[in-house]
């Protein structure tokens, strides 16, 4: 009895002391972001994103101007809203990375070793060909709402099999994507880890990339984002356009659905 | 990867032809920028250093309205901005940005004639948490006003 | 090859405000890459802003100068129309420059 109430005290204390640091660190940053505006050096990207879709290459010398990401052969503006979706020419559901990689091996005759071979910049790169498309491709929908489509059964499924992947524990350390991201009020260090499983924490994390990473001075992908999530629980590498990462990111699009897309956002 | 190259080499060639363009182009200008760079002081490795090769330790003064985030979330870019309240301090020439802990501390000088607003703004590297000093220079005296940032390592590693 | 600067001049209460983002590595020399070689040191050292090519602002930089660097300046006199250009040297001696109008 006695016992018992020390130790509820001793939860309530502890719950307030969280509660406090928590409110205490939450907007932290504020002032920092304020201060760096709105001028994103993702911009440059976009620059180079836009001449590289139409610039001609590969052995065929196309460009990729008559791939289709969704909305018809050439057309960019609002087709990263509506991704991941369901492509009949491939049977299967393609992210904006599944899909180049098809444009690219189908109008430019490229390999896809060629297109895997270094699809996210390493260390002390400035940036690969696929992160800049990517940025354009997002940019070209900036505003719009997220709206993947949820009507073929293999789109449905797709996102079924995200969940499951999101709540599956494996590796080294017994990790999921839900350990760090199912519940609100849990940081790494400084950095307030979104909820995913929520509308809110979806949309703020899905609209936001891709982004301009300040500390490594380019901009990654939601695809990296998922990759890179995935080395942090000791995982296998996540394959670029993989049926795993277009799972995941239609887990995460369909939680965020409605929510205006803003990237290629600004982040630490 | 075949054709998918990272940027940055596709670039170098478009700048050696438009530099050359460019030195012929500004060349008065570079002649007077070369002359006035303050290279020992960029080269300086400690704060004493940096302020002696500026000509010595600055007064403090409330003229210079110094703007940095209290706490940066990536020391790789930490926003910087500089007024100057000209009922305090007038004639300012140059301002110049000092991070304290930085391997060379003197980060940037920004030179206005009397035309234009002493006012900067950019973004510097914080090695670590520590001072930073923004520095005018008004008539041949120095005077300063120091802030501290804070800088945090990221989340999820990198 | 895409715009290097991107800059926006506009007219405030007395003066024209001038903001200009650079597209720059900023290597500081200290970076290593993912084999574990260095870096070498690659930074804008020299900056100008020029108003109707007259120079407004003069900047010297070091390598702790941020990545993609930033730069706000105010100055005054500028009209609308009026040609403002930014020019940058970096060590290695290569340079960009690129212009707007204010507005």
């Amino acid at each position: 009895m006695h016992k018992g109430f020390i130790r509820g005290i001793s939860a309530v204390l502890i719950g307030l002391w969280s509660a406090m640091l928590f409110s205490e660190t939450e907007g932290v940053f504020d002032e920092y972001r304020a201060m760096l505006g709105d001028d994103n050096p993702a911009i440059f990207v976009i620059f180079d994103g836009e001449e590289i879709w139409f610039t001609p290459a590969g052995p065929k010398s196309a460009s990729l101007e008559q791939c289709d990401l969704g909305l018809g052969p050439g057309v960019v503006e609002g087709a990263y809203a509506q991704l991941p979706r369901y492509f009949a020419d491939v049977d299967r559901v393609q992210d904006v990375e599944a899909r180049l990689e098809h444009c690219m091996t189908q109008l430019q005759g490229l390999t896809p070793a060629e297109v895997h071979g270094k699809p996210y910049s390493l260390r002390g790169d400035l940036g690969t060909e696929l992160e800049a498309l990517v940025a354009w491709i997002a940019d070209q929908s900036s505003g719009l709402a997220i709206a993947p489509m949820q009507a073929h059964a293999k789109e449905r499924a797709t996102y079924e099999l995200g969940e499951r992947l999101f709540y599956y524990r494996a590796g080294p350390h017994d990790f999921s994507c839900a350990t760090c991201h199912e519940q609100g009020g849990r940081r790494i260090r400084l950095q307030t880890l979104p909820n995913l499983t929520t509308y809110q924490g979806a949309a703020e994390a899905y609209s936001s990339w891709p982004a301009y990473r300040i500390s490594q001075g380019i901009v990654r992908t939601m695809g990296w984002r998922m990759r890179d999530c995935m080395r942090q629980q000791r995982m296998p590498e996540l394959v670029m356009g993989s049926e795993a990462t277009v799972a995941l990111q239609t887990y995460l699009a369909v939680n965020g659905a409605g929510a205006p897309m803003a990237a290629p956002g600004l982040k630490r | 990867m075949g054709n998918l190259n990272p940027l940055g080499l596709t670039r170098r060639s478009f700048v050696a032809v438009t530099s050359v363009l460019f030195v012929v182009a500004a060349l008065p200008q570079k002649i007077w920028a070369a002359a006035l760079r303050p290279e020992t002081a960029f080269q300086t490795t400690t704060l004493e250093a940096t302020f002696e090769a500026l000509g010595g330790v600055p007064k403090v003064s409330d003229g210079i309205v110094f703007s940095t985030p209290d706490i940066a979330e990536n020391g790789a870019v930490v926003p910087v901005r500089i007024e100057i309240d000209t009922s305090v301090l007038s004639d300012v020439s140059k301002i110049y940005v000092i991070v304290e802990k930085n391997p060379n501390p003197l980060a940037a000088v920004f030179q206005v004639p009397p035309n234009t607003q002493p006012y900067a703004e950019t973004r510097v590297k914080v090695a670590q948490t520590g001072n930073l000093y923004a520095v005018a220079e008004a008539n041949g005296q120095l005077y300063m006003m120091q802030r501290e940032t804070k800088v945090t390592l990221g989340g999820c590693g990198g | 090859m895409a715009s290097r600067i991107r800059i926006r001049a506009q007219l405030k209460d007395d003066y024209c405000e001038v903001k200009a983002l650079m597209r720059h590595p900023m290597e500081t020399g200290m970076r290593k890459d993912q084999s574990g070689a260095a870096i070498p040191a690659n930074f804008i050292e020299d900056i100008q802003v020029l108003h109707n090519d007259v120079v407004v602002v003069q900047a010297y930089w070091g390598a702790a100068v941020s990545a993609n660097p930033f730069l706000g300046v105010r100055f005054k006199g500028g009209a609308q129309g009026d040609v403002v250009k930014v020019v940058w040297r970096d060590n290695h001696g290569d340079s960009g420059s690129g212009e707007t109008t204010i507005r």
